[in-house]
């Protein structure tokens, strides 16, 4: 089976300006609704607490409120999770109790109105790890984007580092804006998965950044646009393919992995969907436009024909 | 031209029977276990006690399958819980409070496997229930008492060395000793100084009267800090082992912090109680000169005599305390408790260190005739344990506490000054828990995402790619086990977001073998023999394949280093499920292609799905 039956080159560069809008215009919208409605972030970044309760039949959620009322946590909220037996419960930090009081309060005023109550999970955060959380992570993901530039710009050359990671954070921004539109908790799982899918998608601008270099070397007659649309239509069977396989994966962790991996496998969908976009579609153009040329990436002339072949 | 050498061929097979070997001791599950373990870590385990368990068990008609013996205990293994939770109670009844009896698991694979060090993967708290705690200790509480036992030791050194003093009180972290005259002054001043080289003495003064201001240097406040988180761990180790938990984790985290993790431990509520215990003990001097009953009633009515404490002793009688704290359990070095050869009645054994030892000398020789108080200081609560006659001078730092209500009661207390308290107080400020079913659950998710999308990946991959679509999923198959293998050979904490990166990094490593697969096809649609096209399509997807990697990689280290807890789980298995790939995706699938292809003379046609070739206009 062979999908992609491509006869000449696609002018992926001629619609340039068109995709590159098409991506401005959604990253415009992803900023307007992190603005506006921002993100809901889970206990691990604000600090509080979070317990999943399980009954044998189906929970009544409004009893479990009256519970909630009758010990005087008026903030709570319940929901349910998952099954019509699952339960879960949100409550913010108290500065009158600790964390660890405050769980052992609601566990206990929840056993002793229903005996059936099975605390499954509880997750208490004090509301400076919190803190400590949400910066590290912000810590990380400038890490990752620095050092990605520094290996791009060592292995190809600053104008692709540049272009790559702007297309590569723009899928990030979109990610956010998603999970900002549907209020989708952001929890420390969804930032490992978008710290992933950053690393993955770069993979993408990668792949064709590759393409472009040996192009360069062996399209010499070829201008600058030829070598990219070259290397895009060429790398694309590729992309497509891999991209099926990794949302394959993803897909199955959306159907088996349950309400924890979920929005896990949520930020990987879209980070994977825009990343195919973006990284071809975004990254090309930008690195064509800061000047990408055959002299940035093959300097020594004389060697070109050496250099063909490449060894590991 | 494709062709290994031979010891490339057996590297992989070499790599793939290690593999195995230690990938299959995640198959065999585990069965309930009962582990036991000397109360005192420092304790070496008596291997006598075997016959008597086995004895107990028989008697008690509970089969067992089987008794392993490690390091750090025994395990016993049982068909099923009930008997797990049964044999416990024997055991603790036959073997008493010299061991510590508590439920664990085993594996069931066979022992030649454990032998050779092939265990299962350690899994993480989410996905075998337990409790994780993040405490903070409370270092300006912990500098505060070392303030308050510096004031202390400066009182009796002054009084000692015969230097008077009007006043000596404390501030948060900073001692002031107020003198009547200039010479009292300076004589303290060099006497502090010679002997407390970590504190900065300066001079100030109260209206007219003369005083030093002590305070500790940076350098002194760190090393107070140090010990008091040092400390802190070592009552936590022993409050845990007291506790009968399998496998506990204590660890620092960073300067102030200290990282609990129980596996396997349900009752939340009694962990914490144990953990935030801060029971102490006190000795101090009663105060004889104020037993009447005037000032006793006056005292009860909130007027104690100035330097004095108001407490109750055990039958409920107000005792009048000296304030100052002659000595703390720190000095204490072991408690046990034990009977009286005289009067018959319960006592609890005190041995205390050196230091302790000389004060308590120094103490009991200069108060001969009057009272000592012992007390505990529980939750807040101070009690007056017993509060003997000195008869006379007692050295060797042995001292017997009587006054105890039954030889329970002398167990519970020594276990409590045994187990020492905390330097300084702690507070949860971090608590994540989860149930067994929850683990159980989390673990059958994370399986399950993996096996369902390996198979639905392979389907498309043999679809598409015929032989080489087998062939990658071959390598993808190697990828997995040798991902598994490696983390049970290092012991790295699975968790649920691990899992996922599990599933994830065979949903990113099949990139590097759909990279060469697309390679042959294009090396074969330009024309090139299909032996030529296979030796290009894996060399030319080499430099691609690495730098896509290590752009993950980098992604993957930054989560190591900000991750926290399931985050570094993650962040472990993503960075190791790169490394297996680049090894499986080149090196496995390139092995199997050259022993299927490279030694053919003629290939007409590669087994790698249709290729397209457009026609020429």
């Amino acid at each position: 089976m062979e999908l992609f039956r491509i006869k000449k080159d696609i002018p992926f560069m001629s619609y340039g300006r068109l995709t590159t809008t098409i991506s401005l215009i959604t990253f415009i919208i992803a900023v307007l609704f992190l603005s506006i409605k921002g993100l809901n972030l889970g206990v691990d970044f604000t600090g509080g607490t979070l317990m999943e309760v399980s009954y044998s039949h189906p929970a009544d959620i409004d009893k479990i409120r009256q519970v909630m009322d009758k010990i005087d946590l008026k903030d709570t909220t319940v929901q349910n999770f998952g099954t019509s037996k699952d339960v879960l419960i949100r409550l913010p930090i108290r500065q009158d109790l600790s964390i660890a009081q405050l769980s052992e309060k609601v566990s206990a005023a929840l056993i002793e109105s229903d005996k059936d109550t099975k605390i499954q999970r509880v997750e208490s955060v004090g509301s400076q790890v919190g803190e400590e959380l949400y910066a590290n992570g912000a810590l990380a993901l400038l890490l990752v984007c620095f050092g990605i530039i520094a290996y791009l710009a060592l292995r190809f050359e600053w104008r692709f580092a540049v272009a790559a990671i702007i297309a590569n954070m723009h899928d990030v921004i979109i990610i956010l804006g998603f999970f900002a539109f549907f209020q989708w908790e952001f929890n420390l799982t969804v930032l490992a998965a978008i710290l992933a899918v950053l690393g993955y998608s770069v993979n993408e601008s990668v792949v064709v950044f590759d393409r472009v270099r040996e192009n360069f070397k062996k399209m010499r007659k070829a201008n600058v646009v030829e070598v990219i649309d070259n290397a895009i239509t060429r790398t694309m069977s590729r992309t497509v393919i891999t991209h099926l396989m990794t949302q394959t994966m993803v897909c199955s962790m959306l159907f088996f992995g349950g309400e924890t991996l979920h929005n896990f496998a949520l930020a990987l969908t879209i980070g994977i969907l825009f990343g195919i976009y973006s990284s071809v579609l975004v990254a090309c153009p930008v690195a064509m436009w800061l000047g990408v040329s055959q002299r940035n990436l093959v300097p020594d002339q004389s060697k070109e024909d050496t250099s063909q072949e490449i060894n590991p | 031209m494709n062709q290994y050498p031979k010891w490339k061929y057996g590297l992989v097979l070499v790599a793939i029977f290690i593999g195995l070997i230690y990938s299959i001791p995640n198959f065999f599950g585990e069965s309930p276990a009962v582990q036991i373990m000397p109360t005192k870590s420092s304790d070496k385990l008596d291997l006598s006690i075997l016959a008597s368990i086995e004895g107990s068990l028989k008697e008690a008609n509970l089969p067992f399958d089987g008794i392993v013996q490690e390091p750090n205990g025994i395990k016993i293994k049982f068909a099923n819980p009930d008997n797990q939770l049964k044999a416990k109670d024997i055991l603790q009844n036959a073997l008493g409070a010299n061991y510590v009896i508590a439920l664990n698991l085993v594996s069931k694979s066979p022992s030649w496997l454990s032998k050779i060090g092939a265990i299962p993967m350690y899994l993480g708290l989410d996905l075998r229930g337990g409790v994780h705690f993040l405490l903070q200790v409370d270092m300006k509480a912990a500098s505060e008492q070392a303030a308050e036992s510096n004031l202390n030791d400066f009182r009796m050194t002054l009084r000692k060395e015969r230097i008077s003093y009007i006043g000596a009180s404390r501030l948060n972290e900073i001692v002031k000793l107020q003198f009547d005259s200039q010479e009292d002054l300076e004589k303290a001043k060099k006497l502090i100084k010679v002997n407390y080289p970590d504190l900065m003495v300066n001079e100030s003064s109260v209206g007219k009267d003369k005083a030093l201001d002590i305070s500790m240097s940076e350098m002194g406040k760190k090393k107070i800090q140090e010990f008091a988180l040092k400390q802190n761990l070592q009552t936590l180790h022993n409050r845990i082992n007291e506790l009968g938990v399998a496998e506990p984790i204590i660890q620092q985290q960073g300067l102030d912090r200290i990282v609990v993790q129980l596996p396997g431990v349900q009752d939340t509520a009694k962990a914490k109680e144990i953990l935030g215990r801060t029971a102490t003990l006190e000795i101090r001097l009663v105060d004889e000169d104020k037993t009447d009953i005037a000032t006793l009633e006056s005292a009860q009515k909130g007027n104690a005599p100035f330097g004095d404490d108001l407490f109750k002793d055990r039958d409920g009688r107000p005792i009048l305390v000296k304030k100052n704290v002659l000595l703390t359990g720190e000095r204490i070095t072991d408690a046990g408790p034990g009977v009286d050869q005289q009067s018959g009645r319960s006592v609890v054994h005190v041995t205390l260190d050196g230091r302790g030892s000389n004060i308590f000398k120094q103490v009991t020789r200069e108060n001969v005739g009057k009272r000592l108080a012992i007390l505990l200081v529980e939750k807040g609560q101070t009690e007056v344990v017993t509060a003997p006659v000195i008869q006379q001078e007692i050295g060797g730092g042995r001292v017997q506490i009587s006054g105890m209500n039954s030889p329970q009661e002398a167990t519970d207390i020594s276990l409590l000054l045994r187990a020492g308290a905390l330097a300084a107080p702690m507070q949860i400020i971090e608590e994540r828990t989860v149930g067994p079913s929850m683990g159980e659950e989390n673990i059958k998710r994370g399986v399950h995402s993996t096996l369902w999308g390996f198979a639905a990946i392979s389907i498309m991959m043999i679809i598409y790619y015929m032989a080489f679509g087998g062939v990658s999923i071959f390598a993808l198959a190697v990828n997995l086990l040798l991902l598994v293998a490696l983390l049970s050979i290092i012991q790295a904490t699975l968790t649920l977001p691990g899992l996922a990166a599990i599933a994830l990094a065979l949903g990113m490593a099949i990139d590097a073998n759909v990279l060469i697969n697309e390679r042959i096809r294009e090396e074969l649609r330009n024309g090139n023999t299909p032996q030529a096209s296979i030796h290009a399509g894996y060399d030319r997807a080499f430099d691609t394949i690495l730098d896509s990697n290590v752009t993950t990689l980098i992604a993957g280290l930054a989560l190591f280093m900000f991750g926290t807890g399931p985050i570094k789980g993650f962040a472990v298995v993503h960075v190791l499920g790169i490394l297996t790939s680049m090894f499986s995706a080149i090196l496995v699938s390139r092995a199997l292609v050259n022993i299927m292809y490279g030694y053919r003379r003629k290939i007409d046609k590669l087994s790698i799905g249709q290729i397209y070739r457009p026609k020429e206009d």
